[in-house]
Protein backbone atom coordinates (compact mmCIF):
# COMPACT_ATOMS: atom_id res chain seq x y z
CA UNK A 1 0.00 0.00 0.00
CA UNK A 2 1.37 3.37 -0.98
CA UNK A 3 1.55 5.79 1.85
CA UNK A 4 1.45 9.37 0.91
CA UNK A 5 2.97 11.70 3.38
CA UNK A 6 1.49 15.11 3.12
CA UNK A 7 4.24 17.62 3.49
CA UNK A 8 2.96 20.84 4.90
CA UNK A 9 5.36 23.52 3.83
CA UNK A 10 4.70 26.44 6.09
CA UNK A 11 5.10 29.92 4.76
CA UNK A 12 5.74 32.26 7.63
CA UNK A 13 7.27 35.10 5.69
CA UNK A 14 4.43 37.62 5.77
CA UNK A 15 4.53 39.70 2.61
CA UNK A 16 2.55 42.57 4.12
CA UNK A 17 1.83 43.55 7.70
CA UNK A 18 -1.48 42.08 8.83
CA UNK A 19 -2.83 45.40 9.99
CA UNK A 20 -2.87 46.76 6.45
CA UNK A 21 -5.77 44.45 5.66
CA UNK A 22 -7.34 43.99 9.07
CA UNK A 23 -10.76 45.38 9.83
CA UNK A 24 -11.12 48.48 11.97
CA UNK A 25 -11.99 46.85 15.24
CA UNK A 26 -12.76 48.41 18.56
CA UNK A 27 -11.25 45.71 20.72
CA UNK A 28 -12.17 47.73 23.67
CA UNK A 29 -13.32 48.11 27.25
CA UNK A 30 -16.83 49.30 28.06
CA UNK A 31 -18.35 49.55 31.53
CA UNK A 32 -21.63 50.90 32.80
CA UNK A 33 -23.15 51.04 36.28
CA UNK A 34 -26.39 52.26 37.80
CA UNK A 35 -26.64 54.41 40.88
CA UNK A 36 -29.73 55.89 42.55
CA UNK A 37 -30.47 58.87 40.36
CA UNK A 38 -28.88 57.82 37.08
CA UNK A 39 -26.16 55.85 35.34
CA UNK A 40 -22.46 56.24 34.64
CA UNK A 41 -20.95 54.76 31.50
CA UNK A 42 -17.28 54.60 30.63
CA UNK A 43 -15.00 53.39 27.84
CA UNK A 44 -11.38 53.42 26.73
CA UNK A 45 -10.29 55.31 23.59
CA UNK A 46 -8.35 52.88 21.41
CA UNK A 47 -9.44 51.88 17.90
CA UNK A 48 -7.16 49.25 16.46
CA UNK A 49 -6.61 47.83 12.97
CA UNK A 50 -4.96 44.53 13.84
CA UNK A 51 -2.13 45.59 16.15
CA UNK A 52 -1.91 49.14 14.81
CA UNK A 53 -3.64 51.83 16.83
CA UNK A 54 -5.65 53.69 14.21
CA UNK A 55 -7.09 56.18 16.69
CA UNK A 56 -5.70 56.55 20.21
CA UNK A 57 -8.30 59.11 21.32
CA UNK A 58 -11.54 57.73 19.91
CA UNK A 59 -14.90 58.55 21.42
CA UNK A 60 -16.83 55.35 21.98
CA UNK A 61 -19.62 56.99 23.97
CA UNK A 62 -22.14 58.11 21.41
CA UNK A 63 -25.23 60.23 21.84
CA UNK A 64 -28.45 58.64 20.69
CA UNK A 65 -30.82 61.11 22.31
CA UNK A 66 -30.24 63.85 24.87
CA UNK A 67 -30.78 61.39 27.69
CA UNK A 68 -29.67 58.07 26.16
CA UNK A 69 -26.10 57.31 25.23
CA UNK A 70 -24.46 54.12 24.03
CA UNK A 71 -21.03 52.52 24.24
CA UNK A 72 -19.88 50.71 21.10
CA UNK A 73 -17.59 47.71 20.68
CA UNK A 74 -16.84 45.45 17.73
CA UNK A 75 -16.67 46.71 14.19
CA UNK A 76 -16.33 50.50 14.17
CA UNK A 77 -18.22 50.80 10.89
CA UNK A 78 -21.11 48.59 11.98
CA UNK A 79 -21.63 50.33 15.29
CA UNK A 80 -21.36 53.83 13.86
CA UNK A 81 -23.97 52.99 11.23
CA UNK A 82 -26.28 51.44 13.83
CA UNK A 83 -25.95 54.40 16.17
CA UNK A 84 -26.74 56.85 13.36
CA UNK A 85 -29.82 54.91 12.31
CA UNK A 86 -31.18 54.47 15.84
CA UNK A 87 -30.52 58.12 16.62
CA UNK A 88 -32.48 59.19 13.54
CA UNK A 89 -35.40 56.89 14.33
CA UNK A 90 -35.56 58.04 17.95
CA UNK A 91 -35.54 61.68 16.87
CA UNK A 92 -38.61 60.97 14.71
CA UNK A 93 -40.14 59.02 17.57
CA UNK A 94 -39.70 61.94 19.97
CA UNK A 95 -41.36 64.34 17.53
CA UNK A 96 -44.29 62.00 17.10
CA UNK A 97 -44.69 61.22 20.81
CA UNK A 98 -44.02 64.73 22.05
CA UNK A 99 -41.75 63.50 24.83
CA UNK A 100 -38.25 62.02 25.20
CA UNK A 101 -37.83 58.38 24.19
CA UNK A 102 -37.67 55.78 26.93
CA UNK A 103 -34.32 54.05 27.38
CA UNK A 104 -35.92 50.69 26.76
CA UNK A 105 -37.35 51.93 23.48
CA UNK A 106 -33.92 52.97 22.27
CA UNK A 107 -32.43 49.68 23.36
CA UNK A 108 -35.17 47.73 21.68
CA UNK A 109 -34.64 49.63 18.42
CA UNK A 110 -31.01 48.60 18.59
CA UNK A 111 -32.02 45.05 19.32
CA UNK A 112 -34.36 44.77 16.37
CA UNK A 113 -31.58 45.63 13.97
CA UNK A 114 -28.84 43.71 15.75
CA UNK A 115 -31.00 40.59 15.76
CA UNK A 116 -32.32 40.83 12.23
CA UNK A 117 -28.86 41.33 10.78
CA UNK A 118 -27.04 39.19 13.31
CA UNK A 119 -25.13 37.22 10.66
CA UNK A 120 -23.82 40.36 9.02
CA UNK A 121 -23.05 42.59 11.94
CA UNK A 122 -20.29 42.53 14.52
CA UNK A 123 -21.63 44.87 17.16
CA UNK A 124 -21.62 44.76 20.96
CA UNK A 125 -23.47 47.71 22.45
CA UNK A 126 -24.19 49.02 25.92
CA UNK A 127 -27.20 51.30 25.81
CA UNK A 128 -27.70 53.45 28.90
CA UNK A 129 -29.67 56.49 29.89
CA UNK A 130 -32.27 58.09 32.07
CA UNK A 131 -36.00 58.51 31.68
CA UNK A 132 -38.69 59.80 34.02
CA UNK A 133 -40.59 56.52 34.21
CA UNK A 134 -37.90 54.10 35.29
CA UNK A 135 -34.93 56.29 36.17
CA UNK A 136 -31.44 55.19 35.18
CA UNK A 137 -31.25 51.99 33.12
CA UNK A 138 -28.57 50.03 31.32
CA UNK A 139 -29.29 47.53 28.56
CA UNK A 140 -26.64 45.17 27.33
CA UNK A 141 -26.84 44.15 23.66
CA UNK A 142 -24.06 41.66 22.99
CA UNK A 143 -23.23 40.13 19.61
CA UNK A 144 -26.14 37.96 18.48
CA UNK A 145 -28.89 40.43 19.15
CA UNK A 146 -30.18 39.72 22.62
CA UNK A 147 -31.11 42.47 25.04
CA UNK A 148 -30.91 42.30 28.81
CA UNK A 149 -31.17 44.95 31.50
CA UNK A 150 -28.32 44.97 34.02
CA UNK A 151 -27.28 47.09 36.97
CA UNK A 152 -23.62 46.66 36.06
CA UNK A 153 -22.66 45.85 32.51
CA UNK A 154 -19.40 45.51 30.65
CA UNK A 155 -18.33 44.73 27.13
CA UNK A 156 -15.42 44.50 24.76
CA UNK A 157 -12.26 42.45 24.92
CA UNK A 158 -10.94 44.27 28.00
CA UNK A 159 -14.00 43.49 30.06
CA UNK A 160 -12.87 39.90 30.59
CA UNK A 161 -10.04 41.13 32.81
CA UNK A 162 -12.27 43.06 35.19
CA UNK A 163 -15.19 40.74 35.88
CA UNK A 164 -13.71 40.00 39.29
CA UNK A 165 -13.17 43.67 40.05
CA UNK A 166 -16.70 44.65 38.98
CA UNK A 167 -18.34 41.77 40.82
CA UNK A 168 -16.55 42.44 44.09
CA UNK A 169 -16.61 46.24 44.18
CA UNK A 170 -20.04 47.32 42.99
CA UNK A 171 -22.53 48.72 45.49
CA UNK A 172 -26.08 49.62 44.45
CA UNK A 173 -26.05 52.72 46.68
CA UNK A 174 -23.02 54.53 45.20
CA UNK A 175 -23.16 58.28 44.92
CA UNK A 176 -22.52 59.69 41.45
CA UNK A 177 -18.88 60.42 42.30
CA UNK A 178 -18.31 56.97 43.78
CA UNK A 179 -19.82 55.45 40.68
CA UNK A 180 -17.51 57.50 38.43
CA UNK A 181 -14.56 56.31 40.48
CA UNK A 182 -15.73 52.70 40.19
CA UNK A 183 -15.99 53.01 36.42
CA UNK A 184 -12.71 54.89 36.02
CA UNK A 185 -10.79 52.28 38.00
CA UNK A 186 -12.43 49.44 36.08
CA UNK A 187 -11.53 50.88 32.70
CA UNK A 188 -7.99 51.63 33.91
CA UNK A 189 -7.45 48.07 35.11
CA UNK A 190 -8.67 46.69 31.81
CA UNK A 191 -6.45 49.07 29.83
CA UNK A 192 -3.53 47.91 31.96
CA UNK A 193 -3.94 44.30 30.82
CA UNK A 194 -5.72 44.31 27.48
CA UNK A 195 -3.58 45.06 24.43
CA UNK A 196 -6.66 46.07 22.46
CA UNK A 197 -7.67 48.74 24.99
CA UNK A 198 -5.77 51.89 25.76
CA UNK A 199 -5.55 55.64 25.63
CA UNK A 200 -7.78 57.67 27.90
CA UNK A 201 -10.90 56.85 29.90
CA UNK A 202 -14.05 58.67 28.86
CA UNK A 203 -17.13 58.65 31.09
CA UNK A 204 -20.61 60.07 30.83
CA UNK A 205 -22.89 60.65 33.83
CA UNK A 206 -26.57 60.63 32.85
CA UNK A 207 -29.15 61.89 35.33
CA UNK A 208 -32.43 63.80 35.37
CA UNK A 209 -30.37 66.97 34.98
CA UNK A 210 -28.80 65.87 31.71
CA UNK A 211 -25.43 64.51 30.74
CA UNK A 212 -21.98 65.35 32.03
CA UNK A 213 -18.96 64.07 30.09
CA UNK A 214 -15.46 63.69 31.48
CA UNK A 215 -12.13 62.47 30.15
CA UNK A 216 -9.40 61.00 32.37
CA UNK A 217 -5.90 61.06 30.88
CA UNK A 218 -2.44 59.90 31.92
CA UNK A 219 -2.00 60.03 35.67
CA UNK A 220 -5.74 60.41 36.24
CA UNK A 221 -6.12 56.78 35.24
CA UNK A 222 -5.60 54.27 38.01
CA UNK A 223 -2.36 52.30 37.64
CA UNK A 224 -1.66 49.40 39.95
CA UNK A 225 1.73 49.49 41.64
CA UNK B 1 15.97 9.12 29.25
CA UNK B 2 17.43 11.16 32.06
CA UNK B 3 15.38 14.10 33.15
CA UNK B 4 17.59 15.35 35.96
CA UNK B 5 21.27 15.65 36.68
CA UNK B 6 22.39 15.53 40.22
CA UNK B 7 25.41 17.45 41.38
CA UNK B 8 26.44 14.21 43.04
CA UNK B 9 27.16 12.85 39.58
CA UNK B 10 29.57 15.66 38.97
CA UNK B 11 31.51 15.48 42.21
CA UNK B 12 34.51 13.18 42.35
CA UNK B 13 34.15 10.15 44.62
CA UNK B 14 36.80 11.56 46.87
CA UNK B 15 37.31 15.26 47.09
CA UNK B 16 41.01 14.68 46.73
CA UNK B 17 41.31 15.71 43.14
CA UNK B 18 41.59 19.32 42.00
CA UNK B 19 38.37 21.14 41.25
CA UNK B 20 37.58 20.80 37.54
CA UNK B 21 35.31 23.64 36.38
CA UNK B 22 34.59 22.01 33.04
CA UNK B 23 32.39 19.53 34.88
CA UNK B 24 30.06 22.38 35.77
CA UNK B 25 29.62 23.61 32.25
CA UNK B 26 26.06 24.36 31.22
CA UNK B 27 25.41 22.11 28.24
CA UNK B 28 22.01 23.37 27.28
CA UNK B 29 18.53 22.33 28.26
CA UNK B 30 17.86 18.63 28.66
CA UNK B 31 15.81 18.49 25.49
CA UNK B 32 15.73 15.42 23.28
CA UNK B 33 15.94 16.08 19.55
CA UNK B 34 12.78 15.49 17.56
CA UNK B 35 12.46 11.94 16.23
CA UNK B 36 10.09 12.67 13.38
CA UNK B 37 10.62 15.36 10.78
CA UNK B 38 8.99 18.52 11.99
CA UNK B 39 6.61 19.71 9.33
CA UNK B 40 4.98 22.53 11.26
CA UNK B 41 6.80 25.53 12.54
CA UNK B 42 5.61 26.72 15.90
CA UNK B 43 3.56 29.70 16.86
CA UNK B 44 5.04 32.24 19.27
CA UNK B 45 3.35 32.25 22.69
CA UNK B 46 4.69 34.95 25.01
CA UNK B 47 6.07 37.69 22.79
CA UNK B 48 7.93 40.95 23.01
CA UNK B 49 7.30 43.78 20.60
CA UNK B 50 9.64 46.35 19.03
CA UNK B 51 13.31 46.85 19.77
CA UNK B 52 14.78 50.15 18.58
CA UNK B 53 18.50 50.65 18.01
CA UNK B 54 20.53 53.55 16.73
CA UNK B 55 24.16 54.60 16.41
CA UNK B 56 25.51 57.80 17.86
CA UNK B 57 28.91 59.44 17.94
CA UNK B 58 31.05 56.90 19.76
CA UNK B 59 28.54 54.13 20.46
CA UNK B 60 25.17 52.52 20.05
CA UNK B 61 21.93 52.69 21.98
CA UNK B 62 19.14 50.12 22.07
CA UNK B 63 15.71 50.41 23.73
CA UNK B 64 12.90 47.93 24.35
CA UNK B 65 9.84 47.90 26.54
CA UNK B 66 9.37 45.47 29.40
CA UNK B 67 6.27 43.62 28.32
CA UNK B 68 5.68 39.97 27.48
CA UNK B 69 2.33 39.71 25.70
CA UNK B 70 0.33 36.52 25.83
CA UNK B 71 -1.66 37.12 22.67
CA UNK B 72 -3.43 40.37 23.40
CA UNK B 73 -3.06 39.99 27.18
CA UNK B 74 -0.36 42.19 28.67
CA UNK B 75 0.73 39.37 30.91
CA UNK B 76 4.32 39.89 32.10
CA UNK B 77 5.02 43.54 32.67
CA UNK B 78 8.51 43.48 34.11
CA UNK B 79 10.64 41.37 31.79
CA UNK B 80 13.90 42.60 30.30
CA UNK B 81 14.35 42.08 26.58
CA UNK B 82 17.76 43.71 26.42
CA UNK B 83 20.89 41.75 27.18
CA UNK B 84 24.48 42.61 27.96
CA UNK B 85 26.43 39.87 26.19
CA UNK B 86 29.90 40.95 27.29
CA UNK B 87 31.75 44.24 27.68
CA UNK B 88 31.54 44.86 23.93
CA UNK B 89 28.10 43.68 22.80
CA UNK B 90 24.50 44.41 23.70
CA UNK B 91 21.42 42.98 22.10
CA UNK B 92 17.65 43.19 22.17
CA UNK B 93 15.08 40.60 21.17
CA UNK B 94 11.62 40.75 19.61
CA UNK B 95 9.34 37.75 19.35
CA UNK B 96 8.97 34.60 21.42
CA UNK B 97 10.43 35.14 24.90
CA UNK B 98 11.10 31.46 25.55
CA UNK B 99 13.27 31.29 22.43
CA UNK B 100 15.09 34.42 23.62
CA UNK B 101 15.78 32.85 27.02
CA UNK B 102 17.01 29.68 25.33
CA UNK B 103 19.52 31.59 23.22
CA UNK B 104 20.43 33.88 26.10
CA UNK B 105 21.58 30.96 28.21
CA UNK B 106 23.62 29.57 25.34
CA UNK B 107 25.23 32.95 24.66
CA UNK B 108 26.04 33.35 28.37
CA UNK B 109 27.80 29.99 28.34
CA UNK B 110 29.71 30.97 25.20
CA UNK B 111 31.00 34.03 26.99
CA UNK B 112 32.07 31.96 29.98
CA UNK B 113 33.94 29.57 27.70
CA UNK B 114 35.65 32.51 26.06
CA UNK B 115 36.75 33.85 29.46
CA UNK B 116 38.16 30.47 30.30
CA UNK B 117 40.11 30.22 27.05
CA UNK B 118 41.76 33.45 28.10
CA UNK B 119 43.53 34.01 24.80
CA UNK B 120 42.87 37.72 24.48
CA UNK B 121 40.27 37.22 21.74
CA UNK B 122 36.95 38.72 22.58
CA UNK B 123 33.62 38.37 20.75
CA UNK B 124 32.58 41.69 19.26
CA UNK B 125 29.25 42.69 17.78
CA UNK B 126 29.92 41.72 14.14
CA UNK B 127 31.06 38.26 15.23
CA UNK B 128 28.03 37.64 17.44
CA UNK B 129 25.76 38.98 14.71
CA UNK B 130 27.28 36.53 12.26
CA UNK B 131 26.96 33.62 14.69
CA UNK B 132 23.31 34.47 15.40
CA UNK B 133 22.60 34.63 11.69
CA UNK B 134 23.98 31.15 11.15
CA UNK B 135 22.09 29.72 14.12
CA UNK B 136 18.75 31.24 13.11
CA UNK B 137 19.18 30.32 9.46
CA UNK B 138 20.01 26.76 10.39
CA UNK B 139 16.88 26.45 12.53
CA UNK B 140 14.78 27.97 9.74
CA UNK B 141 16.20 25.48 7.28
CA UNK B 142 15.08 22.65 9.55
CA UNK B 143 11.54 24.12 9.69
CA UNK B 144 11.93 24.64 13.42
CA UNK B 145 12.60 28.36 13.74
CA UNK B 146 13.48 30.33 16.82
CA UNK B 147 10.68 32.84 16.48
CA UNK B 148 12.80 35.83 17.35
CA UNK B 149 14.30 38.93 15.79
CA UNK B 150 17.53 40.27 17.23
CA UNK B 151 19.08 43.72 17.22
CA UNK B 152 22.80 43.40 17.98
CA UNK B 153 24.86 46.46 18.86
CA UNK B 154 28.44 47.26 19.68
CA UNK B 155 31.69 48.57 18.30
CA UNK B 156 33.44 46.70 15.51
CA UNK B 157 37.14 45.84 15.44
CA UNK B 158 38.01 49.35 14.23
CA UNK B 159 36.07 50.92 17.07
CA UNK B 160 33.23 52.13 14.84
CA UNK B 161 29.61 51.74 15.96
CA UNK B 162 27.93 48.59 14.64
CA UNK B 163 24.24 47.66 14.57
CA UNK B 164 22.92 44.44 13.07
CA UNK B 165 19.52 42.83 12.50
CA UNK B 166 18.76 39.09 12.34
CA UNK B 167 15.25 37.67 12.05
CA UNK B 168 13.75 34.21 12.37
CA UNK B 169 14.47 33.42 8.72
CA UNK B 170 18.11 34.29 9.08
CA UNK B 171 17.75 37.54 7.14
CA UNK B 172 20.58 39.77 8.32
CA UNK B 173 21.76 43.25 7.59
CA UNK B 174 23.51 46.18 9.22
CA UNK B 175 22.45 49.81 9.25
CA UNK B 176 22.84 52.99 11.30
CA UNK B 177 19.36 52.45 12.68
CA UNK B 178 17.73 49.08 13.25
CA UNK B 179 14.21 48.51 14.49
CA UNK B 180 12.53 45.13 14.88
CA UNK B 181 8.86 44.37 15.27
CA UNK B 182 6.06 46.77 14.54
CA UNK B 183 8.29 49.68 15.48
CA UNK B 184 10.05 48.99 12.21
CA UNK B 185 7.18 50.73 10.47
CA UNK B 186 6.64 53.41 13.09
CA UNK B 187 10.11 54.40 14.26
CA UNK B 188 12.37 53.79 11.23
CA UNK B 189 11.13 56.87 9.31
CA UNK B 190 11.58 59.03 12.40
CA UNK B 191 15.12 57.79 12.92
CA UNK B 192 16.10 58.15 9.29
CA UNK B 193 14.69 61.65 9.10
CA UNK B 194 16.99 62.77 11.88
CA UNK B 195 20.04 60.76 10.88
CA UNK B 196 20.29 60.50 7.08
CA UNK B 197 22.90 62.80 5.68
CA UNK B 198 23.60 64.37 9.06
CA UNK B 199 26.73 64.21 11.19
CA UNK B 200 26.57 61.54 13.90
CA UNK B 201 24.22 62.34 16.76
CA UNK B 202 25.51 63.18 20.21
CA UNK B 203 24.61 60.75 22.97
CA UNK B 204 22.03 63.13 24.46
CA UNK B 205 20.39 63.75 21.09
CA UNK B 206 20.32 60.02 20.41
CA UNK B 207 18.66 59.31 23.76
CA UNK B 208 16.04 61.97 23.14
CA UNK B 209 15.31 60.58 19.68
CA UNK B 210 15.05 57.07 21.07
CA UNK B 211 12.57 58.16 23.74
CA UNK B 212 10.51 59.95 21.11
CA UNK B 213 10.40 56.74 19.05
CA UNK B 214 9.38 54.70 22.12
CA UNK B 215 6.57 57.20 22.73
CA UNK B 216 5.28 56.86 19.17
CA UNK B 217 5.43 53.08 19.45
CA UNK B 218 3.51 53.25 22.74
CA UNK B 219 0.80 55.37 21.08
CA UNK B 220 0.45 53.24 17.97
CA UNK B 221 1.34 49.63 18.81
CA UNK B 222 -1.35 47.62 20.56
CA UNK B 223 1.25 45.34 22.10
CA UNK B 224 3.48 48.10 23.49
CA UNK B 225 3.87 49.06 27.14
CA UNK B 226 4.85 52.22 28.91
CA UNK B 227 7.79 50.89 30.96
CA UNK B 228 11.03 50.41 29.04
CA UNK B 229 14.80 50.05 29.22
CA UNK B 230 17.67 51.69 27.35
CA UNK B 231 21.08 50.06 26.92
CA UNK B 232 23.95 52.34 25.92
CA UNK B 233 27.32 51.04 24.76
CA UNK B 234 30.38 53.25 24.37
CA UNK B 235 34.06 52.37 24.17
CA UNK B 236 34.73 50.76 27.53
CA UNK B 237 31.33 51.02 29.16
CA UNK B 238 27.83 49.61 29.02
CA UNK B 239 24.94 51.20 30.86
CA UNK B 240 21.47 49.70 31.08
CA UNK B 241 18.84 52.11 32.34
CA UNK B 242 15.83 50.39 33.82
CA UNK B 243 12.51 51.83 35.09
CA UNK B 244 12.00 54.38 32.33
CA UNK B 245 8.41 55.19 31.47
CA UNK B 246 6.60 56.77 28.56
CA UNK B 247 4.09 59.31 29.83
CA UNK B 248 2.65 60.53 26.57
CA UNK B 249 0.68 63.60 25.65
CA UNK B 250 -3.06 63.02 25.70
CA UNK B 251 -4.26 66.62 25.35
CA UNK B 252 -5.59 65.79 21.90
CA UNK B 253 -8.23 63.61 23.63
CA UNK B 254 -10.09 66.76 24.62
CA UNK B 255 -10.60 67.80 20.99
CA UNK B 256 -12.70 64.83 20.00
CA UNK B 257 -15.97 65.14 18.15
CA UNK B 258 -19.10 63.06 18.66
CA UNK B 259 -18.11 59.94 16.77
CA UNK B 260 -14.63 58.62 16.41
Amino acid sequence: MMETVQQVTPSYAAPLPEWLSAEHDMGTTLVAAEFPGGVVIGADSRTSTGTYVANRVSNKITRITDSVYCCRSGSAADTQALADIVSYRMAMHEIEMGRPAAVRTVANTFREMCYQYRDDLMAGILCAGYDRTHGGQIYSLPIGGMMVRQKVASGGSGSTYIYGYLDSNYKPDFTAEQCVDFIRKGVSLAIHRDGSSGGVCRVAIITANGVERRTFTGDQLFVPQ
Amino acid sequence: MRFTTSTMDLMPLQASQPFDPSKYRYTGPNVQPRQLPNTRSQAPITTGTSVIGLQFDGGVMIAADKLGSYGSLARYQNIGRLMRVNDHVILGCTGDYADFQFLRDIIDQKMIDEECLDDGIVTRAPALHCWLTRVLYNRRSRFDPLWTTFVVGGLDDDGKPFLGFVDKLGTAYTAPQIVSGMGGHLATPLLREKMDGQPPLSEAAARELLIRCMTVCYYRDCRAFSKFQIATLKAGSIKIEDDLEVKGDWEVAHFSKEHA
